[in-house]
């Protein structure tokens, strides 16, 4: 068996995928965004409760998709949970370089480590799209997407 | 099958793969099993080689220069057009015009023939089962002109409802699209008979022929269909190039829609006349390499005993579609009688971008999403599934390849 997939599809990934945390609607969300992939129909859509001073309070999110797609949202909630807009926004950029094969400057050890289970996409650029799609809604939430 | 079974001719595949240098490239390390032809085709070294020679001993601009090239060039081009012409059985050449492909030709259909025809409120009618390139375009024409696309919905096994599509056609329908095969179900329509009971009520037909003239025999004439739209990178030829077939009569009526060099008799400051059909509609620098890639890959096609080709993938078809069907976690999505060669399926527990992503790292090519066809998918309820298409350089090996990497891909997703 290829070494690399099983690097990309490893259980870490595929129990967020199976049982995604912080799955479902959130009614009190005070910001929210839908993500599309029109290239293979991944959907996910983010919802996001910010304190006064923007951090994340609360987090969900609801899709259909990939097990890379899935998985990442659900790490992803993990991650921006109780985080300060600056700290997300460290996480975001630090993410964006791991799935990429690159080293993130400036990132937390304890989300490092989180998120290397998503380093073995860097061996399936084609799929990148796939895992970010979930940070960039995020980041749309925040920016747009005040309800 | 009776006593009467049609002895099916022999079609030696292995000699056809050595003409596609690419099939015998490893991909990872593994033999490559090239299960989207559907999506595009390879091509076979005759080709290639006939595109460089051209370029290298002929080539010029077309029906500008006086030069002796331009002069070869010309010849090639319109030779090129007589190639298609005969490929798809039309009356005459001046009925085949070069597009840049399938999607142009649709959209050279919706400008310049129906959009000056369309009230508001008049309809349009087109299968479910289309792909994008033949929904797009009239959805301009609702969007911006107000006409009523009207759906005809396929059978749970993906035929044509064809009573439902007689239905569909009343006194405001301007004209019928459809697919003359399904790029997801492979379902084969009914061509004549949809011709036959359109033109009953006065209405014209326009078949998109992206994946139909890839496998069947197509006959313009016998068909008397209207319109018939190829592209050349499905049919074995390169990218770049697609034609239409246009009834004369529909041509001679039809507006201009790109303007620009060639397509003009005279241009003064007042006023234009314009070429006479097909060089009205062919606007620019037309793909002139190309279009001798193209009549070249039609040839290559056409040298082949047409019937033992369809058979071969035929028996592709069937061994996939026995050795999915003997899985029972996977769906088969599409199982019209008589369909062409593409399989599309689902697989439970696997969304069909992972499960594509792994048949990749096995070497084995399938396309997955949704395939251009969201229409079709929202019908069966799904958001993507994978596909195999056939092509007659595939064998056996390529659908075993495939089924084997379904069973590793259940391994590490299940």
């Amino acid at each position: 068996m290829d070494n690399s997939l099983r690097e990309l599809y490893q259980e870490v990934i595929l129990d967020h995928s199976r049982h995604p945390r912080h799955y479902g609607v959130l009614e009190a969300a005070t910001h929210k965004a839908e993500g599309y992939n029109p290239l293979c129909g991944d959907r996910v859509t983010v919802y996001l409760v910010l304190d006064g001073q923007g951090r994340v309070a609360d987090i969900r999110f609801e899709g259909k998709g990939c097990a890379i797609s899935q998985a990442s949202a659900s790490l992803m909630t993990d991650l921006l949970a109780g985080k300060t807009a600056a700290e997300a926004e460290q996480l975001m950029e630090g993410f964006l370089h791991i799935v990429k094969g690159e080293t993130p400057s400036a990132l937390p050890e304890d989300a490092r480590d989180h998120m290397d289970v998503m380093s073995g996409l860097s061996a399936f650029p084609m799929r990148v799209k796939c895992a970010t799609l979930a940070w960039h809604t995020y980041k749309n939430a925040v920016e747009e997407g005040a309800q | 099958m009776s006593a009467a079974a049609k002895i099916i001719p022999a079609f030696d595949a292995q000699a056809a793969r050595r003409d596609f240098a690419i099939l015998a490239k490893p991909v990872y390390g593994k033999p490559l099993a090239y299960l989207d032809s559907g999506a595009s085709a390879q091509k076979p070294a005759i080709v290639l080689e006939t595109m460089k020679a051209f370029a290298e001993t002929e080539y010029a601009n077309v029906h500008r220069g006086v030069h002796y090239l331009s002069g070869a060039a010309t010849d090639r081009y319109e030779a090129a057009r007589r190639t298609v012409q005969k490929f798809l059985g039309a009356a005459a050449e001046d009925e085949i015009v070069f597009t840049k492909g399938g999607t142009e030709a649709i959209n050279l259909v919706a400008y310049s023939y129906l959009m000056p025809l369309i009230q508001l409120g008049d309809e349009i009618v087109l299968s479910v089962m289309e792909h994008h390139s033949n929904i797009v375009p009239w959805h301009f024409l609702r969007e911006r002109q107000g006409a009523v696309l009207r759906w005809v919905d396929v059978q749970e096994d993906g035929s044509l409802d064809i009573a439902a599509l007689d239905a569909a056609i009343t006194p405001k329908t301007k004209l019928v699209a459809i697919t003359h095969m399904s790029n997801v179900l492979g379902t084969l329509t009914p061509l004549a008979e949809i011709v036959k009971r359109a033109h009953a009520k006065g209405v014209p037909v326009l078949a998109d022929g992206a994946q139909g003239a890839v496998h069947e025999i197509v006959d313009v004439q016998a068909l008397d269909i209207d319109f018939y739209a190829i592209t050349g990178h499905k049919l074995y030829g390169p990218t770049g190039i697609g034609a239409l077939f246009a009834k004369r009569a529909h041509l001679k009526t039809m507006r201009p829609f790109n303007g620009g060099g060639e397509m003009i008799r005279e241009v003064t400051r007042e006023r234009i006349t314009y070429a006479d059909p097909p060089a009205r509609f062919e606007a620019g620098t037309p793909p002139i390499i190309e279009s001798v890639g193209l009549a070249v890959a039609l040839d290559y096609l056409s040298g082949f005993d047409r019937a033992a080709v369809k058979a071969h993938e035929h028996d592709l078809l069937s061994y996939a579609r026995e050795g999915v069907r003997q899985l029972n976690w996977v769906r088969v999505i599409g199982d019209a009688p008589g369909k062409g060669a593409i399989l599309s399926f689902e697989a439970e527990g696997m969304h069909a971008h992972d499960l594509a992503t792994i048949l990749d790292r096995e070497g084995v090519a399938v396309r997955a999403g949704h395939h251009c066809a969201q229409v079709l998918m929202e019908r069966f309820g799904v958001t993507s599934t994978s596909r195999a298409s056939f092509a007659l350089y595939n064998t056996r090996a390529d659908v075993d390849a495939m089924l084997s990497g379904l069973h590793k891909a259940r391994e590490i997703l299940v």
